[in-house]
């Protein structure tokens, strides 16, 4: 299948490009960029004219319950959820049912991710056995099985000693780990952000130095055994500059944020809706801009949709017994688009964010818009809008944006030069 | 992104009234003391030969208690009973829910035995709000205590305490002694008494039992018991649970009543005819010592009597206020 695109607004992070022009894709490939190749006869054409054509998005954490919780969503709706959110490339966590730490398992979710052929799937092996903290993970078997890193998650290891040789292992195969710091003994019981609006609705509190403390353990520890680490879900200020010191101090660190806490903050727990429940907890706006900033200057590179689907029963319930997580994915550009629309980022910073970002935190070989590189492009509409819900392709129903009318609408979805979205 | 649409208060009918109760917060001056007025026209009630009225006739008012309680499912059954309804109690924490029915399950079969009014107690804080908004929005929903947040007609049976012995609100200094961090007495009563303009709220705790941003309540914290109770004219003291000195909060109850027990000497700091208040139950010789419990000056009993009427008063502006809602929801159905 031949594909040209034409006169769409081509913006490239990794390379800088950022100029109205035409794309011209053969073989799953980007064959050139401005000036057909030499006999080149399109099977398709796309008038792109007032479109965006940017690498399709990389989401570093998108939970496709299966195998294990296909209740909540399957690799078919959830990727295909990705898709109609602009993403071509995802990672999938390691928390399925048997857990994500066996080729076996590694293979069965990519077997399914290329039949649905939605968007490319790119599995998070444990990092320890069952995560249970206790015994590693077999890492080399799951990098050999399609595994791009390694990581429990954030109920992971309580033992010091332990995490520090999960992390020596790692690095001796220059393997990437993904940590999420929160401290196991300052967040225990609690639900929400440890400030004045739990402690107003009587909820049991998960301070910041659950983070922080957790993420100077990391950081020391990643320094001493060298391994090459990203953190996930950042979801304080403190934090953000935790890493941003860490970097200068010249560690290989990288970070990400989920969509969700550059938006929302712990106000939004004022009538217990359990929407909006999620682990870590939203924390303060102050944290938030604290978030937002480090998004802008680069020091968290990478931002996720963190997207985690659920049945409609397990939001039904009051607060604390219900389970954490937010169906997000299939927003994840018009609802990023919203950051541009306040202001804080131009479109070719917020899409660095989400492509080029990304797939460098956990070098993905993907993410950039280049003559040879996979034709993965989302086209989007930058004047356009997206009313959340209209149309709903994941499982999970448990989103707080469902009903409002963001900026910015996905028309098109490209994975190897093949349309999966088209709106 | 767009702004949601401001939503009407979950608790309040489009006329302002009450229709559920689960919360002080976002309830008007004139509200709350249209409560503590009804509550005090049926006081009368119970201290009649015939201690019935006939407001709640023919309606069935169900107590749903996930959480253990004498008093204040005992207060609410006879407060169900004096405006003669019928009252059905369960004690939900040994029947269903071990059997793994969920809350939503265990409320939907109450309401097809069509209750008219669910009392409802939950070690969840925000199960009342769930209750109301989720599982029956047309049955008038009461919060009997829900974790840590709130237990409102506690909350408003101290404020008719403090009124019927005080007279008003404006210019008194009150005292909360104790776990705040852990109590919805705590909160309920913080709430209430800003609201009804109380100029001088104290906190008066060790850290540790002090929520983070305590302030936004409008309180003033202590952390020494003498310097807090100097002058005051109410002193509330709060339960302290066994399993506080557990994970590090208090090292043991000896201390604690060292430093935080009211004692006769303590009270002495205050006005000589200030009030003693606790919702109950008491640890005598934990948090007050027994002289102070029994004393002259405590109203602790008192606050047990006006339990009833406060009851009494949020149940039948509760299901008056429900009834007058389904009426205004039937009658934009004909027009439309």
């Amino acid at each position: 299948m031949r594909t040209r695109i034409l006169g769409a607004r081509v913006i490239d992070p990794a390379s800088q490009l950022d100029q109205v022009t035409d794309l011209y894709l053969q073989g799953g490939k980007i064959a050139a960029i401005g000036q057909p190749p030499a006999d080149f006869v399109a099977d398709q054409s796309i008038d792109a004219s007032g479109l965006v054509a940017a690498p399709g998005l990389v989401d570093l954490a998108v939970s496709l319950r299966e195998p294990g919780y296909s209740r909540k969503g399957t690799i078919a709706s959830e990727t295909l959820a990705a898709a109609a959110g602009g993403v071509t490339s995802l990672c999938c966590p390691a928390q399925t049912k048997p857990v994500l730490d066996t080729s076996a398992v590694a293979e069965l979710i990519l077997d399914r991710a290329r039949e649905a052929g939605h968007s490319k799937v790119f599995p998070i092996g444990a990092l320890s056995k069952n995560l249970d903290g206790e015994q590693l993970a077999e890492l080399v078997a799951l990098r050999d099985a399609g595994c791009m890193a390694f990581g429990d998650g954030l109920h992971s290891f309580t033992n010091h000693r332990t995490l520090c040789r999960a992390l020596e292992y790692a690095a001796t195969f220059n393997l990437t780990v993904i940590l999420h710091a929160q401290d196991h003994d300052l967040a225990a019981g609690g639900i929400a952000h440890d400030g004045p609006t739990a402690s107003f609705l009587g909820l049991a509190g998960i301070p910041e130095s659950a983070e922080t403390v957790a993420l100077a353990r990391d950081l020391l520890l990643v320094e001493q055994s060298g391994v090459r680490a990203h953190f996930s879900q950042i979801t304080s200020a403190r934090g953000a500059q935790m890493i941003a010191e860490a970097q200068a101090r010249g560690l290989p660190v990288t970070a990400d944020v989920a969509l969700y806490q550059l938006i929302l903050t712990d106000e939004a727990l004022r009538d217990f809706s359990s929407l909006y429940h999620v682990q870590p907890p939203l924390r303060t706006q102050a944290d938030r801009d604290g978030l937002r900033a480090a998004v802008k200057s680069g020091v968290i590179s990478a931002i996720a949709s963190h997207h985690q689907p659920h049945e409609a029963d397990a939001k039904l319930a009051p607060f604390a017994a219900t389970e954490p997580g937010i169906s997000s994915v299939e927003l994840l550009l018009p609802l990023a688009m919203t950051l541009v629309q306040d202001g804080l980022l131009d479109l070719p910073t917020l899409l660095a964010r989400l492509t080029a970002g990304p797939a460098k935190a956990l070098r993905l070989p993907v993410g950039r818009l280049a003559v040879g590189a996979p034709a993965d492009l989302v086209l989007f509409d930058p004047q356009g809008s997206t009313l959340a819900g209209e149309t709903w392709f994941s499982k999970g129903q448990n989103c707080p944006f469902i009903g409002h009318c963001l900026p910015a609408a996905v028309r098109y979805t490209l994975v190897d030069g093949r349309i999966s979205y088209q709106n | 992104m767009t702004p949601t649409a401001a939503k009407r208060p979950l608790q309040l009918n489009d006329q302002g009234q009450l229709r559920h109760f689960l919360s002080l917060d976002g309830l008007s001056r004139e509200l709350l003391t249209e409560i503590l007025d009804t509550a005090d026209s049926f006081l009368e009630v119970g201290a009649r030969a015939v201690k019935k009225v006939p407001l709640l006739r023919g309606k069935t008012v169900c107590n749903v208690f996930f959480e253990n309680s004498t008093r204040t499912r005992t207060t609410f059954e006879l407060a169900a009973q004096r405006l003669s309804a019928d009252v059905i109690s369960l004690n939900v924490s040994t029947s269903s829910t071990s059997k793994g029915e969920t809350l939503f399950d265990t409320l939907r079969n109450l309401e097809a035995m069509a209750a008219d009014m669910f009392v409802v107690r939950h070690a969840d804080s925000g199960a009342a709000h769930f209750i109301a908004e989720h599982v029956c929005p047309n049955v008038a929903v009461i919060n009997g205590g829900d974790g840590r947040h709130g237990h409102p007609t506690q909350g408003m049976l101290d404020m008719l305490t403090i009124r019927r012995h005080k007279g008003s609100f404006e210019k008194l200094s009150v005292a909360i002694v104790g776990d705040i961090l852990h109590s919805r007495v705590a909160r309920s009563d913080m709430l209430a008494l800003k609201t009804l303009g109380c100029p001088d709220i104290r906190v008066i705790a060790p850290k540790t039992l002090l929520p983070v941003g305590i302030e936004q309540y409008g309180v003033s914290v202590y952390n020494d018991l003498a310097e807090g109770l100097k002058e005051v004219d109410v002193v509330i003291m709060l339960r302290l649970q066994r399993e506080r000195m557990q994970g590090g909060l208090l090292p043991s109850e000896g201390e604690f009543y060292r430093l935080y027990g009211l004692t006769t000497q303590r009270l002495a700091l205050a006005k000589p005819d200030a009030l003693v208040m606790h919702p109950g139950p008491i640890n005598r010789g934990v948090e007050i010592e027994s002289a102070v419990a029994d004393g002259s000056q405590s109203v602790i009993l008192n606050q047990v009597t006006y339990g009833i009427a406060i009851r009494m008063a949020v149940l039948s502006m509760a299901m008056s206020g429900q009834a007058a809602q389904r009426q205004l929801n039937q009658d934009s159905e004909e027009q439309n």
